[in-house]
């Protein structure tokens, strides 16, 4: 899709975030545009979850900025940085379903809190977000009694509940059966067209990364900070880069193989 | 990797059945370096015969040529030769000495192939500090932990001011189960408790008050020890125990679960929606349980009193009845406000000042019921020294 020349929704600039303990990822910038489906990539454990969490307001930078269209979010005030953030959706990599309430509930909490709506609608807004993410179950049950991709289909219905412009999805597609993971692309396809929807999302899964995402950031767990930048489509044909091509080819790095083992394949 | 080589039988010698011979090593050195000639059955779980020798030795007589693997007489093996040839390779590579795999058995050198090349990740330093570091940190943290329950504690009371203006995001329903919870659902245990503390405290006035042929006054010794202390004390105990640590556990394990973090990545303030209608619920229901503690602690002097030790009902009634003052039930239910929010506000604070794993929400647990019960003895007696000062 060709990127049109606005200003990008959201703004990441020389961002360095970690946990108390170090840092880890440092000098990350990037621009998400609106309406785009923007991927952040990189090895396990190299720091993608922490950087949705510090993007979404959970944990603070220790370096650099993220703007919101023109409003610099770490700089504004906590209650401002609660009203920007009641904008966004988010599914967690866990799920983080609040356990002691219904699945029901889950989705339905955040209209409770935020809206006026009567108990009725609320309820039927509630199926109608549990449906669009193929799910029919019982009102009364629990998220302990459903399983790994019924729990992270109803935090994706959860997240949609208060129709959010920014859609964080860490992993969202971990756990599901293909035909589900299916789906769920095209359900992000449909809320980035239907409804304007900017989504940023994790994601290991590279036939959807290649169907629906049209950039992206690749993070890079030894040197610490972003090593490319573009739409999975384009990295996988042009990136010079060995991790990279390694990840969006689901090869192993050149230079994983121990020194002194010959190549299996010469022998 | 579709253009690997059909993989070898896995064990070329003998079956399992067979007995073990004793695995070994020794290095011959060649033109192209250290040549270490594996022998034996490397099995770890029947290590037979000599351990291999102190890896030193190998690397000391290679030099800096190279070393490479001859297993023509190497047995069977499992992974304690990938060990050994693992640790060999990372000191061999601390020394920038060659290190050649080929006269592995081709599948450990895919295995060996398989194990990281990337130093493990290292673990966070622990702490292992003098005494005074620590002594010193502790006080920091006592500093830091006090700055938080100060700080909880506040926003509880400023929650509370906007809570009764309607403008809070605290649920009705989450307060009616709280309430439930620290309530109707502690009654059993509450009543056990007081009647027995009751019966016990009718037994001891017994044996003292019978000498003085005072037994009537047995009467007086339940009421006043009951409203005045031991209702308000003991069912603060029982709560601490029963609410306060799950107060801890429920809030550990939400933290745990990501699932405080859901709550505030959507804008819900955990002070108002979590915190707030638990210590609400314990501090509106704690005096009532007082109340109702008292009442069946001195049901059960009653019945200890008439039963056993024969004394009339009309009797002990009447002298219940002017034994306690209205006085001394406000002291006990000031008390017992007191502890309620006390136990609420440590059964929070240890929940959400907990780490992250499954340990961490026992810990919690722990923490809560014992700062819990130590917390509301020390304001017992902060109590009873202030109500001796004031003469009541
Ligand atoms: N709560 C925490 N406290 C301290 N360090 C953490 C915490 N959570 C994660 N880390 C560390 O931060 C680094 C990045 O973790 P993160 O969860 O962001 O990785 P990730 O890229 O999302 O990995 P994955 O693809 O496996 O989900 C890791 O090295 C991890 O050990
Ligand atoms: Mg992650």
């Amino acid at each position: 899709m060709p990127q049109q020349v606005t200003d990008p929704k959201l703004r990441v600039e020389g961002l360095a975030f970690g946990y108390d303990g170090g840092i880890v990822q440092h000098d990350v910038s990037f621009d998400v545009h609106d309406k785009s489906i923007f991927a952040i990539m990189g090895g396990s454990g190299c720091g993608k979850s922490t950087l949705m969490k510090t993007m979404i307001g959970l944990l603070k930078p220790t370096a650099g900025s993220i703007h919101f269209g023109n409003e610099d979010y770490w700089a504004a005030p906590e209650e401002r940085r609660t009203e920007i953030g009641r904008r966004f959706g988010v599914v967690f990599q866990s799920g983080a379903l609040w356990s002691s309430m219904t699945a029901e509930e889950n989705v339905a909490l955040p209209s409770r809190m935020f809206t006026d709506l009567d108990d009725e609608t609320i309820k039927a807004l509630s199926r109608l977000k549990l449906s669009l993410v193929g799910l029919d179950i019982d009102a009364s049950t629990m998220p302990a009694e459903l399983s790994g991709g019924m729990r992270r289909r109803v935090a994706i219905a959860r997240a949609l509940a208060l129709d959010p412009e920014v859609l964080f999805l860490d992993e969202p597609s971990a756990g599901l059966d293909p035909i589900a993971a299916k789906r769920l692309d095209d359900l992000i396809l449909e809320l980035r067209d239907g409804f304007g929807v900017t989504v940023i999302m994790v994601s290991h899964e590279l036939p959807s990364l290649f169907a629906i995402c049209d950039d992206g950031i690749f993070l890079d767990t030894e040197t610490k900070t972003a090593i490319a930048k573009g739409s999975p489509r384009v990295l996988r044909e042009t990136s010079e880069h060995p991790t990279v091509r390694a990840f969006m080819h689901r090869e192993r790095p050149p230079d994983d193989a121990g020194p002194g083992v010959v190549n299996h394949a010469s022998q | 990797m579709d253009d690997r080589p059909a993989p070898e039988p896995v064990d070329q010698r003998s079956p399992l059945t067979e007995p073990l011979s004793g695995r070994g090593w020794s290095a011959r050195t060649d033109r192209e370096g250290t040549v270490v000639v594996l022998t034996g059955d490397w099995i770890a779980s029947a290590s037979v015969g000599a351990e291999p020798g102190s890896l030193r030795n190998i690397l000391d007589a290679t030099g800096n040529d190279g070393i490479s693997f001859d297993s023509k007489q190497l047995g069977r093996w499992d992974s304690s030769l990938l060990v050994f040839v693992s640790e060999l390779r990372q000191a061999a590579r601390k020394r920038d000495i060659a290190f050649d795999a080929t006269g592995l058995p081709q599948a450990a050198a895919r295995l060996l192939a398989l194990i990281s090349q990337a130093a493990p990740v290292a673990a966070r330093a622990r702490r292992s500090s003098a005494l005074v570091t620590r002594v010193g940190q502790a006080v920091i943290d006592a500093g830091g932990e006090a700055a938080a329950v100060t700080s909880l504690v506040g926003d509880t009371v400023l929650s509370c001011g906007t809570a009764l203006r309607g403008r809070v995001s605290m649920r009705g329903v989450d307060l009616l189960d709280c309430m439930r919870e620290a309530g109707v659902a502690a009654l059993p245990i509450v009543t056990v408790v007081n009647v027995l503390i009751g019966g016990i405290v009718a037994f001891v006035g017994a044996v003292q008050l019978r000498r003085f042929g005072a037994d009537v006054f047995i009467a007086d010794l339940v009421g006043v020890a009951m409203v005045r202390e031991m209702a308000a004390l003991m069912t603060a105990i029982v709560m601490s125990g029963r609410t306060g640590g799950a107060y801890a556990a429920h809030i550990a394990t939400m933290l745990g679960n990501e699932e405080i973090d859901a709550l505030r990545a959507i804008g819900i303030p955990i002070n108002d929606y979590l915190i707030l209608p638990r210590i609400l619920a314990l501090t509106g229901m704690m005096p009532l349980l007082y109340l109702y503690g008292s009442a069946v602690g001195i049901f059960g002097g009653f019945v200890v009193a008439v039963t056993m030790l024969n004394i009339s009902p009309d009797s002990f009634i009447d002298e219940t009845r002017a034994s306690i003052a209205l006085s001394q039930i406000l002291f006990g239910l000031v008390k017992s406000f007191a502890f309620g929010a006390l136990i609420a506000i440590v059964g929070c604070r240890s929940g959400l000042g907990a780490g992250r794993s499954a340990a961490d929400v026992g810990q919690a647990a722990t923490r809560a019921v014992v700062i819990g019960i130590v917390g509301v003895i020390a304001l017992d007696a902060v109590f009873a020294i202030c109500a001796n000062a004031l003469d009541f």
